[in-house]
């Protein structure tokens, strides 16, 4: 950082996570008799009024359904239902709403890319993944392999929790037909250098798939810069609604690939000698969409765009600094993923005391966090752990809650004592 | 190591220490850090489980942590004997209030059993999490399979 940067985050205006707080109602209440401290975002992030309203007028001025009746209801949930797909053009930075395509979040996205890509795939091409993959970026791709005799391989990650990225250059040849790899890692936390791994693949034609499910609670991810091929990413932990996500592809590629769902709205033409497929992006939307939950997302992203990124960004790198600070507070305490670039997550291990026992304790005591293999089982195998506790922070936790989980921590060594 | 028949008749829980025992300490333990140090160190009356024991056939699946279970049934007595092991120690105590309750009982005697009116009791079920019932009730439902076995 130059010293110039240094000076302007001094001279920033601090978020004030009070008045933001009040966005959120589900966070002032009470979980065991104490004020709940929820830091399970990682998992699925809590939604503002703003996206709580929108869906609700919604359902109460123009709900219809989308690109069919002859109505007014139906052109208002229709322009609702497209405006939205604008909004998320806007956010990623997308060339053209034919490249924004609903699904019902990440999982699904990546599912549909996997399948579409099928056909370019050979017995002995290479899927490259990483070690710190979701299963969510692991499993459709063995699927894909497991029909076209393709094999997935993964990179591996250092014991600080960043990608090797010697193996990443070795790893790729002239087998190597996808980069599927994640933003963010739900798990540890670490920023991958996507631009670099995206510029290298490119070089050699590789078709290219960011994660981004836990990148677009905390940036704003420009597609068209990063240039890669297909950007995946849920609804519901950037605080909207559940049930609806995102898959951004090139228009080239999803051209070239087949259709993922057969039924009404993908189609143009059905009859029983041929049928033929709609246009972008409703090619790859088979059946009547989440549209109220579209019409929450776009809310979401309206309001996240409300808010001041630089101090967002400043606010959650300050919980996550606070945190790192408090570990030697908790004898035996050690952080997984100790990555220089890193969102305000905190994977972690107590000497003597299972995951699960960490993570009932501290329900007792109104703290929410998530145990377990976090759906990486790879990673947890690459650890030696069975799971891992985490904290995971968004920009409405304050460092009042960074302290009050440490303190937490504190009283259940104390039991276990 | 492997468990001989002594091992599961020394088994303390549900024996020596009995569900009366866990009802009258239950009644004065006043809030979360009470009840949960308590289960604790039910936990550690667990005896040492054997490390042959730890195979799939014995597996307890639907816990969070990883739990294992074997039995022996003592045809001398009639009596089904049980011996469990996880690596979480609040399931370890769990386990162990599970134990105190069917441990050491005839096959049938254990089937006419309701454990979920002990955890009502106890007012076990409102603190645990829902992930965490399913645990217990995978834990019941294994030796309640064995019981019937037994019993038929
Ligand atoms: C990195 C990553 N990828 C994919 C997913 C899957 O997201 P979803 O379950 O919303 O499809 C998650 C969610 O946990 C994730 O953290």
């Amino acid at each position: 950082m130059t010293d110039l940067s240094v000076a302007n985050t001094a001279n920033q205006p601090a978020l004030d996570v009070e008045a933001i707080r009040r966005d959120f109602p589900i966070l002032s209440q009470q979980v065991n008799g104490k004020p709940l401290v929820y830091l399970d975002n990682g998992a699925s992030a809590q939604k503002p009024v703003a996206v709580l309203d929108a869906m609700d007028r919604y359902y109460r001025e123009m709900h219809s359904n989308v690109h069919r009746g002859a109505h007014t209801l139906g052109d208002r949930a229709t322009s609702a239902f497209e405006g939205a797909r604008e909004t998320v053009r806007g956010f990623l930075n997308a060339a053209s709403t034919r490249e924004i395509i609903w699904t019902r979040g990440t999982t699904e996205a990546i599912n549909l890319v996997a399948n579409g890509l099928a056909p370019r795939l050979q017995s002995g091409d290479e899927i490259l993944v990483t070690q710190m993959e979701h299963h969510a970026n692991i499993v459709p791709w063995q699927m894909v392999a497991e029909r076209t005799g393709a094999k997935v391989i993964p990179i591996p990650v250092t014991p600080a929790g960043e990608l090797e990225l010697d193996s990443f250059h070795s790893l790729l040849n002239e087998r190597t037909k996808v980069l599927a790899v994640a933003h963010v890692s739900n798990v540890l936390g670490t920023v991958n250098p996507i631009a670099a791994l995206i510029n290298e693949a490119k070089k050699r034609g590789i078709i290219t798939l960011v994660d981004g499910a836990q990148a677009v609670p905390h940036y704003q991810p420009d597609v068209q810069a990063l240039d890669c091929d297909f950007y995946a990413f849920s609804s519901h932990k950037m605080f909207g609604p559940t049930g609806i996500g995102v898959l951004y592809g090139k228009s080239h590629l999803l051209e070239e690939m087949p259709p993922y769902q057969g039924g009404g709205e993908m189609i143009e033409r059905v009859s029983f000698e041929r049928t033929t497929w709609n246009t972008l992006p409703y090619k790859f939307e088979a059946g009547t969409p989440a549209i109220a939950e579209a019409v929450g997302l776009g809310a979401a992203i309206d309001y996240l765009g409300s808010l001041d990124r630089k101090a967002m960004e400043a606010a959650e790198s300050a919980l996550l600094i606070r945190a790192n600070d408090l570990v030697e507070s908790v004898p035996g305490m050690e952080i997984i993923g100790t990555a220089t670039d890193k969102v305000p997550v905190i994977s972690f291990k107590i000497a003597g005391l299972h995951p699960s026992d960490i993570g009932t304790l501290l329900d007792q005591q109104g703290i929410a966090i998530r145990t377990g293999h976090h759906c990486a089982m790879p990673l947890m195998d690459f650890y030696g752990v069975p799971g891992t506790a985490r904290a995971s922070f968004a920009f409405y936790n304050t460092l009042n809650e960074v302290e009050q989980l440490f303190t937490a921590l504190q009283k259940i060594q104390r039991l276990f004592a | 190591m492997t468990a001989s028949e002594q091992d599961f008749l020394n088994n303390p829980l549900g024996t020596k220490t009995t569900l009366e025992d866990v009802l009258d300490a239950f009644e004065f333990l006043d809030d979360w850090e009470e009840r949960y140090a308590y289960i604790i160190d039910l936990g550690k009356q667990l005896p040492a489980f054997p490390d042959d024991g730890r195979i799939e056939e014995n597996y307890v699946h639907g816990c969070q942590s990883q739990v294992w279970l074997i039995h022996h049934f003592d045809e001398a007595s009639g009596k089904l004997y049980l011996l469990i092991d996880s690596d979480a120690m609040i399931v370890r105590g769990l386990a162990a209030i599970i134990l105190v309750a069917l441990n050491g009982k005839a096959p049938r005697e254990l089937l006419t059993t309701d454990i979920d009116e002990l955890f009502e009791q106890l007012d076990l079920f409102r603190h645990i999490s829902p992930t965490r019932g399913n645990g217990l009730r995978a834990m019941v439902s294994k030796i309640r399979d064995i019981a019937a076995t037994e019993a038929a």
